[in-house]
């Protein structure tokens, strides 16, 4: 069924717009931004919706999706494993609108010479803004005291406890990339000191350097966890890590969850071997340990480091231009490397 | 300056106190083997005659915000020379009633500037990423239920008008140009040394700004200063942040552009009436709340006492007050 595009005007969004003209774009799961800019995506794209079929998803790919040559994906939905990948074999793009990786089989698309872009840097200034609001909510007892307030407390009970100062505080931040530089840079101009840890020394910047994160633990009153996951990360701040933080400790986690030991950490958290966390993420989303709710030393977000209507316009503006560069052979605006 | 100090049985100089301020034990265990603390608060007689039975010879006072010090404190002050208050804050004090009567007075200084600049700032980023509302909503159970959470705004390239550049303005200017906000301001008076543009008038101030941070302090000038076109010169999408005092902005009329939506929100540590806060803020998701807490850390209360304290033994030292309070 091919439209009349040349001489109609365009058509108010269908559920099925089937166009020879649109390329094809798999996608398996709608990504967050869909929620909000759908409509710029299937305007300039034949979006074949998985998630929309009755057949299940292997069968969908089998019989649709054969020569998709482009896939968009995010953190949210089924893992773009190596079975997933087996059943799409004319695919050559996954377009992730995530920063994080850890849901695509690197390995799978690496071997089959399917490129990969992401969201790069567009959201590593909200993400930064976002791991500062939770530090100083912490260390200042904000959403705790604003509980306190609205349930009319400050007028029965009296003031509320002290929090703590920022400036002098050692930071400690895990993964000094795009999204750890610009944490950095902001916590510098509240007087704090910045340590880190990543895979490499940074040499463009002087803070110092620590190999180990556990050492950076002991020399830190914060650490900000602001890498991606990978096998090397995941659980690296365990127990170990969490008492040489210590008891005035404060943890915040941007990054993912499983780069936590969950478990190890709502146990230091409950016993008071750390002073306090916020936290955006967790391993099993959007399944947070009730015994957190009762801290009032624990800030909780539900994954929304990126969600401000600026950086989801920009998000998707960049999704458009990757697809698009894709299909005219242009190089991608936000290609990742995958060695 | 002559002090003619008369010492009690102790030998120590007295420091009337009418009511404490926070933290007063600190001061009595760490500093009673330096000054002979008289508490007016603890006697079951009146003020006025407490004063005047043991207070006509004392020559210092350590204030506490909640108290005013006025003429009619002064007046049954004879000798008093040295007002001493652990705040920023002087809005609780006659200023030009203790000039007239050649009584000096020390505040904190700039001490608690930076924990002030950082609760503004920390105010500022959850009104615009819905930290704390978040936060309810996560502990409500909502975030398995429901679809994603609503989207919060970027604080980049956001316009702060920042009301008084003194030492807390300028710490939150410092703050936010690191998360790329551009900042102007209102002030008594242009600051030169600032490159920031100046407005001389703080609806035009407003009408240019995506947020306003209220940064000064509370005196006959700035008094409802924030009132409802300035509000309104805001705007929807607008942004009140206020760590200075409740009166500087007309409340009622806060709380009603709040709840018709003609302001998008706002971050209060002050409030004109406390501990009371307006009920109807109490279900608004775009309103953070806080104790009057902005220089309340551990660290700060303790530098100023100490600052507080140390005013007060250069004054018996004859010695220059440390952080005098001087007409600007």
């Amino acid at each position: 069924m091919a439209s009349d595009q040349a001489t109609t005007p365009p058509p108010p969004p269908l559920p099925e717009i089937q166009s020879h003209d649109l390329s094809q774009v798999i996608v398996l799961h709608p990504p967050p931004v869909f929620n909000y800019f759908k409509d710029l995506f299937s305007k300039k794209f034949h979006l074949l919706k998985a998630w929309e079929s009755p057949l299940p998803l292997h069968e969908f790919l089998t019989n649709h999706a054969h020569s998709a040559q482009a896939m968009l994906c995010s953190g949210t939905g089924p893992s773009i494993s190596a079975d997933i990948i087996r059943l799409l074999p004319s695919l050559r793009l996954v377009a992730t609108t995530s920063a994080g990786l850890n849901h695509i089989d690197l390995t799978e698309c690496r071997n089959r010479g399917i490129s990969i872009a992401n969201a790069g840097e567009v959201f590593s200034e909200d993400v930064a803004d976002l791991a500062v609001g939770l530090l100083i909510d912490v260390f200042r007892k904000v959403s705790a005291s604003d509980r306190y307030v609205r349930h009319g407390l400050w007028a029965t009970k009296g003031d509320y406890p002290l929090g703590s100062k920022l400036g002098g505080k050692r930071i400690g931040i895990v993964g000094l990339g795009s999204i750890g530089f610009q944490v950095a840079k902001r916590l510098e101009a509240f007087g704090c000191n910045i340590s880190y840890n990543s895979r490499k020394r940074k040499d463009f910047v002087s803070y110092p350097f620590y190999t180990n994160v556990c050492e950076l633990a002991a020399n830190s009153d914060v650490l900000i966890i602001c890498c991606g996951l990978t096998e090397q990360t995941r659980h690296m701040i365990n127990r170990e890590v969490l008492l040489a933080l210590g008891k005035e400790g404060v943890i915040v986690n941007i990054g993912r969850g499983a780069i936590i030991h969950e478990k190890e950490l709502v146990q230091c958290l409950v016993q008071g071997e750390i002073g306090g966390a916020g936290l955006d993420v967790f391993e099993n989303e959007p399944d947070v340990p009730k015994e957190l709710f009762e801290l009032d030393n624990v800030v909780l977000a539900p994954h929304m480091a990126v969600f401000t209507t600026e950086s989801f316009k920009d998000l998707c503006d960049l999704m458009i231009g990757n697809l698009e560069a894709f299909f005219s052979k242009k190089p991608l605006l936000s290609p990742v490397m995958n060695e | 300056m002559a002090h003619g100090i008369i010492y009690n049985h102790l030998d120590l100089p007295q420091v009337l106190v009418v009511r404490p301020p926070d933290s007063f034990s600190l001061y009595q265990s760490q500093y009673s083997h330096k000054f002979h603390f008289l508490k007016a608060w603890e006697s079951p007689v009146p003020l006025d005659q407490f004063l005047s039975t043991n207070a006509r010879n004392v020559q210092a006072l350590l204030s506490c915000g909640r108290f005013p010090i006025n003429v009619d404190l002064l007046r049954l002050l004879p000798s008093l020379r040295l007002v001493v208050t652990p705040s920023a804050g002087l809005n609780h004090i006659d200023l030009s009633e203790c000039h007239s009567r050649g009584v000096a007075v020390a505040n904190a200084g700039s001490v608690a500037c930076c924990d002030v600049a950082d609760l503004a700032v920390g105010l500022f980023i959850d009104v615009l990423r819905k930290i704390s509302a978040a936060d309810r909503y996560v502990m409500q159970g909502l975030w398995a239920s429901k679809t994603s959470y609503p989207l919060g705004s970027k604080l980049k390239g956001k316009r702060i008008g920042i009301v008084g550049l003194g030492s807390i303005g300028q710490e939150v200017a410092k703050r936010l140009e690191a998360f790329g906000c551009s900042i102007s301001y209102n002030s008594r008076n242009q600051k030169k040394s600032f490159s920031y543009p100046f407005y001389s008038n703080v609806v035009e101030l407003s009408a240019n700004s995506d947020a306003l941070v209220i940064c000064c302090g509370l005196s006959d000038q700035t008094h409802r200063l924030i009132n409802k076109e300035v509000l309104l010169a805001l705007g929807k999408e607008g942004v009140l942040i206020n760590v200075g005092r409740g009166a500087i902005i007309d409340e009622k009329e806060m709380v009603q552009c709040l709840v018709q939506g003609d302001i998008g929100g706002a971050g209060l540590d002050v409030f004109e009436n406390e501990p009371n806060v307006p009920k109807e803020l109490f279900a608004l998701d775009n309103v953070v709340l806080s104790p009057h807490r902005g220089a309340f850390t551990s660290e700060t209360l303790t530098s100023m006492r100490e600052i507080a304290v140390g005013n007060l033994e250069a004054f018996f030292s004859n010695k220059p007050l440390l952080s005098q309070v001087t007409d600007d």
